[in-house]
């Protein structure tokens, strides 16, 4: 049934670090090398050698600048995946049973047998967390890489998802939500982890912990003025330096 | 949203179908012999026609018959399971009133209820989309019925309620386009609370996940063909509303007169289904700085 279960025991998901992510895009190349030799049907890519390459991704990264009148532009890369709503519409919706959400640790997945691939999941995920593969004609999206999590064949090292493992700057965390000590529950609350559009009522488990406030040096508030155009100021020299500038002034 | 033709065609006709089949369960007209056998021939052509193309843009056409078990929670599921047990309970009045000049009330009655029911669960799948402010409105079911029972009664021959449930149609749509208009701001979305980085200023795209158009895009960044939203509204209140009533109105009641009304109708039924679909903004749109 593509009834949501009640609760879950574990809520499994990620922190993504906007802080840290440096907009390598290693995680989406190692997503999809993964998930397209795992579970699942293949990630096909179409006319990849064309003029309009496209293909199936589960996690792509998108980048964003953000400016205020005041300040400097500030860039931030956005890794996207899908997030593993407690509320997922994107199950409900389904007619026939193929996509669901794991009682256990509230993984969302496909099941890639039961899909038509009618796209409806598509449409109610908010975040575009799930792509149709065209060669397939069935939906994918991120399974947490549930075939690595739990896989006792593979270094105990490698068992998070693969984004997690290959991210060179440490921006992706795995780990449990619902135990307030884990360590993705520890960095949310110290980082002030925020879930995306969250006015849609999905209640996604994963966490984005927002970029560190950058130092201003925007000086005057003028920006994109040359700093010599707008003279210099020396008010606020103190002892030695503050003689030199007296000094220098009467020469 | 990509305003795909499959999709189109199946909401359009089967709502249609479905229109006509509950006046002819009703017993509007009480018709019976070879003229109901024309009736429910063309209702469930339009019906049955509908269901078909819905079909068309399954990536997996062969697990369509699945769809018919999640009727506890998805809409989508409920309509396939509605559809198919109206088909048969209408079928049983149709053979009543075709072949053995019996009518038998209670299917009949029954039969239309559960084709109104088939019509609701249509819109429920679009209207149920959070996703989609345009669609996320009780008008939409409200739309979908008046469409269903517009098209019917005019299919049917039921000319004085046609008129007026034409008339309340053309005033319903009116009206959710001018309240469309604004449905996506007033549902507070923005790519400021889509990527939640509004503290640090004005947000927009500097460089998208990939050089080239993706699932995503295509199937819900629609964007082609809006700036003829408007002229089309024109187009299409005239052809499904104006056309026909001036038709009943107006001119000697004849069946080329009918026929006439009835593809005018449908042509601005299509147009006007096109831009359900072309104009609803997705909110994943947002991440990608275009809706």
């Amino acid at each position: 049934m593509t009834s949501l279960p009640q609760s879950t025991q574990k809520k499994l998901g990620l922190a993504i670090d906007l802080d840290t992510c440096v907009g390598c895009h290693a995680c989406v190349i190692s997503c999809k090398e993964w998930n397209t030799s795992n579970y699942g049907s293949p990630l096909s890519d179409m006319d990849a050698y064309g003029a309009e390459p496209s293909g199936t991704f589960l996690n792509r990264i998108h980048t964003y600048e953000a400016k205020t009148l005041e300040r400097a532009a500030q860039v931030v890369h956005f890794p996207k995946s899908c997030l593993h709503c407690e509320d997922a519409p994107c199950v409900t919706v389904c007619p026939t049973g193929a996509s669901y959400k794991r009682s256990e640790d509230g993984i969302v997945l496909v099941n890639e047998d039961d899909c038509m691939g009618c796209g409806l999941c598509a449409w109610a995920c908010p975040y575009g967390a799930r792509e149709m593969d065209v060669a397939e004609g069935v939906m994918k999206k991120c399974t947490l890489c549930v075939d690595r999590i739990y896989n006792e064949n593979i270094p105990e090292e490698d068992r998070v998802p693969s984004c997690v493992r290959t991210c060179p700057a440490g921006a992706r965390h795995f780990g449990d939500f619902a135990d307030p000590d884990s360590n993705v529950s520890i960095l949310s609350a110290e980082r002030g982890g925020f879930a995306l559009m969250a006015e849609q009522g999905t209640n996604p488990v994963n966490r984005y912990l927002p970029p560190r406030p950058k130092a201003d040096i925007s000086g005057s508030g003028q920006i994109g003025v040359p700093a010599t155009a707008l003279g210099e100021e020396t008010g606020g020299a103190k002892g030695f330096l503050s003689w030199l500038d007296k000094a220098l002034e009467k020469i | 949203m990509h305003p795909a033709p499959s999709v189109i065609i199946f909401t359009a006709l089967s709502g249609l179908g479905f229109g006509l089949m509950a006046w002819l369960g009703f017993g509007l007209p009480a018709v019976s012999g070879w003229s109901a056998f024309t009736f429910f021939f063309v209702a469930y052509a339009l019906a049955v026609g509908g269901l078909v193309a819905s079909t068309f843009h399954l990536g997996n056409p062969k697990r369509a018959i699945k769809a018919f078990s999640q009727w506890r929670s998805s809409w989508l599921s409920r309509e396939g399971v509605l559809a198919i047990v109206s088909l048969l309970v209408i079928a049983v009045y149709a053979i009543g009133v075709i072949f053995l000049n019996q009518r038998w009330q209670i299917a009949g009655w029954a039969g239309a209820l559960l084709s109104l029911g088939t019509v609701f669960t249509t819109s429920m799948i679009y209207a149920q989309m959070k996703t989609v402010p345009r669609w996320n409105t009780p008008l939409t079911p409200v739309l979908f019925f008046l469409y269903a029972l517009a098209g019917g009664a005019l299919l049917a021959g039921q000319t004085g309620a046609a008129i007026m449930l034409l008339i309340v149609l053309c005033s319903v749509q009116v009206l959710a386009w001018v309240l469309g208009e604004n449905s996506f701001a007033r549902a507070g979305h923005t790519i400021e609370t889509a990527t939640g980085l509004g503290n640090l200023g004005r947000v927009r795209l500097l460089e998208s996940p990939h050089s080239g158009p993706n699932y995503l895009l295509k199937e819900m960044v629609y964007i082609v063909g809006r700036k003829h939203a408007h002229k089309l509204r024109v187009i299409a209140i005239f052809l499904m509303g104006l056309v026909p009533v001036a038709i009943l109105t107006l001119l000697p009641t004849n069946h080329y007169m009918a026929a006439i009304a009835v593809l005018s109708h449908m042509a601005g039924l299509f147009v006007s289904r096109w831009l359900f679909f072309a104009q609803a903004e997705h909110v994943v749109g947002l991440y990608y700085d275009k809706r």
